[in-house]
């Protein structure tokens, strides 16, 4: 395997109140290869945002990284000041995120939006910026490009904006793009043009994708290799078509829908994601064991006890199971 | 556009008329005889009768209004009881010193409340938030002649480096009007200033959690831009609504502070003519101040339209 | 089996624990109820701290600067200005407490009516808008120079310019509450309008109320001071906070502390209640914060 581009080594990120902290992603570890798409999927509330944040240093006020590095090229994200993130910023890491009904300024328009990242990272002048501007939304298949570049975000639908927010994430030509969420809010066949405009253009600039969502589907469609998380921490680790028709984690199977069932053997196929009886443990509980164990149908006293370590079980596949282990 | 200029025009009207009319009322309904009140202490019986013919006071009240109405939109407001000139004279003499005073107060005031309430809303929850949001409380209960004759107090007699008291035209030259200006600005923009910096603070807060700040960020900006070019133009209309709404809280301190530091403008020329029991001219100045400032804020409700482009005409 | 007497004290103390934490999470509040209540013990009890006579003209004594005798100096007639200020106090506390109340009781019911009733709402809110584009201390100027000077009609002309912004307070929460599934459900079972209204509408109405109220009582005591100050308020033989600064106005350059010392008073008394509204509204209402 190439040198990875963009790597995260047991990253561990926590929430302060006054109650104390929390860790919202712990024990997290990821390596993201020049040109690769990298799946994280979980559940609503895994941690996989906060592990995006982390990466670009956007993490709310109260929230930090307590431990771990995240290394772009090798160089330490958190040596950097805040100036030198900046320049990353938009120029090495792009970012979309899954709102694009909220992600654009409602009074600049889109023109201003897109040209402010090339006029900030590579000092162009209005005039190129536009110029720029224009290509990307040509290259993000906007129809009307020109007019379009003189209109508010209000003027245009979700789709259309989700697109300007990649053209804007993508036209510093960033080696690592993070979309975390891109086609959630988005009706299914946008949703399905959106993906396929995201594998293209990743294909054409070469560009690194790490791609966040909820949905397996999304994953099959784009991924070569899928990180699943679960309560904050990774479960399980393969390439796309090895987790597919090899599942190993209790919990990836029950995402696949096909957790075997104590009583008659399956569940059926169309079963989802909220479908695994139980709740996720609320973050800051304290969970002896496997966090995944008060919802797990093979749960033993050893998985309520311990935790179980992230294993390689056949070459790139891993999981953090001890009844896989076994 | 033009429709929307002229819908947002008449909407006015109704204000206006309503105003017109508690005006009109104040006097009608205080029990007392109209004609007396207007013609003032002295006057003759022969004066009052003069008035009562010239108001039609015998007729019915709808329809002094009316007249009433019409006199006060040809521009005749009235005779002083006082001086005997006519009220709008009197009013057009004494409008610069008042308006350059509501000026300078605005633009102090904007300077100040901007770069404080954005602070403010930045550092949210830290001491510089609490700091700058006490100096505010603080600024906004201190009445303005309590403020006003504070700082008289320290500048002009402790360390006299500025005038007690009076006013200087521009036409006198810049440094006279300035040296004059500078302590009715502060007692009088204090108030204001506060009312601006807590409004822009509530407003930054609300404009700096939202998603596309944190898409600005992303795309690699820093925080001098993502406030001065993707924050400060969201979070203008609520505080542009303050500067406007905030005005009627600024003309009652121009009427005390006119006083204070004897300010020969408006305001000083209301609280004569309260001395003298002048009710034509009282009536007068408060048509003139209420018209003022809604015609302040029809221009800022014009002004919506260039601020944010969802407001559609 | 329980027994209660053990229990009693721990019941007390869980409560007592709870206001002690309450205190301690809203430190503004306490600040403010301290300074306010303060306010209202040395006005109140004005007689047995000062042995001075608050109105008595005493010529031996004229322009007397800040001493131990004379706390804050004597004025132009000889009379102590902390006895003065201590006695002002009380007519500020009356008026501002006599407009806050009028203005929430008449400002609940127009605001209930024009909430409710669809037919009067555009009529009744032109009229507050009407009303609201005079600046307040002007329409209260206009009103006491056609009436005779005494306290009542103070508060009458204060309360006229503070009605329409409590109309809209009301207002506004009247139509939040009547969309409310509650009120339909009181609707069907055939309550009448006045149950309606007193039952169900206004306890859901009375937190941003309460609020607006403490903010009408802090303007109201900032444009009695005014309208005193400028000689069209309280009486000028009642020693208001006002009056006493207009009498200290000739006097400014000769004995600033006749000015100083009532205006510091009036200050205090605002800022108690200014904090008093931003923490009740912190706590009635967090979606408020920081707005005015
Ligand atoms: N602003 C916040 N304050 C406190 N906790 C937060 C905040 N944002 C996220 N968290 C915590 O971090 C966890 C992970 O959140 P997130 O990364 O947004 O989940 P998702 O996987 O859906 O993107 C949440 O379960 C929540 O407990
Ligand atoms: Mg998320």
């Amino acid at each position: 395997m190439s040198e990875p581009l963009l790597a995260i080594d047991n990253l561990r990120t926590e929430f302060h109140s006054d109650d104390g902290s929390v860790a919202a992603v712990q024990h997290l570890s990821l390596a993201l290869a020049p040109g690769e798409t990298l799946g994280i999927v979980g559940e609503s509330g895994c941690g996989k945002s906060v592990t995006a944040l982390s990466i670009m240093r956007l993490l709310p006020r109260n929230a930090g990284i307590t431990q771990g590095r995240i290394c772009i090229d090798g160089r330490d994200l958190s040596t950097l000041t805040e100036a030198e993130m900046r320049k990353v910023r938009g120029n090495e890491i792009g970012m979309i995120f899954q709102e694009p009904m909220t992600s654009l300024n409602p009074v600049l328009t889109i023109g201003r939006q897109l040209a402010e990242a090339t006029m900030l990272h590579r000092g162009w002048s209005r005039r190129e910026a536009d110029k720029r501007a224009l290509e990307m939304l040509n290259l993000v298949r906007i129809p009307d490009a020109e007019r379009r570049l003189k209109e508010y975000p209000h003027q245009l639908s979700g789709g259309m904006r989700q697109r300007v927010m990649i053209a804007i994430a993508l036209s510093c030509e960033p080696r690592v793009l993070i979309a975390d969420e891109p086609t959630t809010a988005l009706d299914v066949t946008i949703q399905a043009q959106i993906l396929s405009l995201i594998s293209e253009l990743q294909r054409k600039l070469g560009t690194a994708v790490l791609l966040i969502t909820h949905d397996l589907g999304v994953v099959a469609q784009t991924c070569s290799r899928v990180i699943v998380m679960y309560a904050g921490r990774k479960v399980e680790e393969a390439t796309t078509v090895d987790l597919f028709a090899n599942p190993l984690h209790p919990y990836t199977r029950g995402l696949l829908g096909s957790v075997p069932h104590l009583s008659n053997g399956t569940v059926p196929m169309d079963a989802r994601l909220t479908e695994i009886p139980g709740i996720v443990p609320a973050p800051g509980q304290i969970v002896q064991g496997c966090a995944f164990a008060s919802r797990c149908t093979l749960a033993t006293d050893r998985c309520r006890a311990e935790e179980p370590p992230l294993v390689e079980h056949t070459p790139g596949h891993f999981a953090a199971c001890w009844a896989v282990a076994a | 556009m033009y429709a929307y200029v002229g819908r947002r025009v008449l909407g006015t009207l109704p204000v206006i008329l309503v105003i017109a009319l508690v005006i009109f009322l104040i006097l009608h309904l205080s029990g007392g005889d109209p004609a007396a009140i207007i013609a003032g202490d002295h006057a003759t019986d022969e004066d009052i009768k003069a008035i009562r013919d010239k108001l039609g006071l015998d007729r019915p009240l709808a329809e002094q209004f009316l007249t009433w109405l019409w006199n006060v939109v040809q521009g005749d407001f009235g005779i002083s009881i006082f001086n005997r000139v006519p009220v709008g004279t009197l009013i057009l003499q004494r409008v610069e010193p008042t308006l350059m005073l509501t000026l300078t107060v605005i633009v102090f005031s904007i300077i100040l409340a901007l770069p404080m309430g954005i602070a403010a809303a930045w550092y949210a929850g830290t001491w510089i938030d609490r700091a700058l949001m006490a100096l505010a409380v603080l600024s906004f209960s201190l009445p303005v002649f309590v403020i006003g004759y504070g700082l008289v107090y320290a500048f002009s007699l402790q360390v006299p480096i500025l005038p007690v008291q009076g006013y200087r035209s521009l036409a006198d030259g810049i440094g006279p009007f300035a040296r004059h200006m500078v302590l009715p600005t502060i007692s009088l923009g204090l108030v204001y200033t506060a009312l601006l910096a807590r409004m822009t603070r509530s407003s930054f807060l609300e404009v700096l959690s939202q998603d596309y700040i944190r898409s600005a960020r992303a795309k690699g900006m820093a925080s001098f831009q993502l406030i001065t070019i993707h924050a400060l133009k969201n979070a203008s209309v609520p505080i542009v609504t303050t500067i406007g709404s905030g005005i009627a809280v600024l003309i009652g301190g121009v009427v005390v502070t006119e006083s204070v530091f004897a300010i020969p403008g408006i305001g000083r020329l209301t609280v004569d003519a309260l001395l003298r029991s002048d009710f034509p001219v009282i009536q007068g100045v408060i048509l003139v101040f209420s018209f003022f400032y809604v015609i302040l804020n029809l221009a800022i409700d014009l002004l919506y339209t260039v601020l944010d482009p969802r407001i559609r005409y | 089996m329980v027994d209660i007497a053990a229990l009693q004290p721990r019941v007390a103390a869980g409560r007592l624990g709870k206001l002690r934490r309450f205190a301690w999470r809203n430190p503004v509040m306490v600040f403010a109820l301290l300074l306010f209540a303060a306010m209202i013990l040395v006005s109140a009890f004005a007689p047995l701290i000062t042995s001075f006579d608050p109105v008595q003209i005493d010529p031996g004594n004229r322009l007397k600067s800040p001493s131990w005798e004379h706390l804050f100096g004597t004025d132009a007639f000889g009379r102590d200005v902390f006895t003065r200020t201590l006695y002002g106090g009380r007519v500020s506390l009356a008026v501002g407490a006599a407009v806050a109340i009028l203005t929430t009781v008449i400002g609940l019911t127009i605001g209930m009516l024009s909430g409710y009733l669809r037919a009067i709402d555009p009529m009744v809110m032109r009229v507050m808008d009407g009303i609201m584009a005079i600046p307040g201390v002007l329409l209260a100027i206009a009103i006491m120079s056609v009436t005779k000077a005494s306290i009542g009609t103070v508060i009458f002309a204060i309360t006229v310019a503070e009605v329409p912004r409590m109309v809209r307070v009301v207002r506004s929460a009247v139509l939040t509450i009547r969309e409310q599934p509650y009120i339909d459900a009181a609707i069907a079972t055939g309550t009448r309008l006045h149950r309606l209204l007193l039952k169900h509408i206004m306890p859901n109405a009375l937190a941003p109320v309460i609020v607006q109220a403490t903010f009408v009582f802090a303007s109201a005591v900032i444009i009695e001071a005014y309208l005193s100050f400028l000689g069209a308020g309280t009486p000028p033989e009642i020693p208001s906070w006002g009056n006493i600064m207009a009498e200290g106005r000739s006097l400014a350059l000769l004995a600033i502390w006749v000015i100083l010392f009532p205006g510091l008073f009036l200050g205090l008394m605002v800022l108690a209640t200014n904090l008093l509204g931003d923490s009740l509204r912190d706590v009635l209402d967090p979606r408020m914060r920081g707005r005015k």
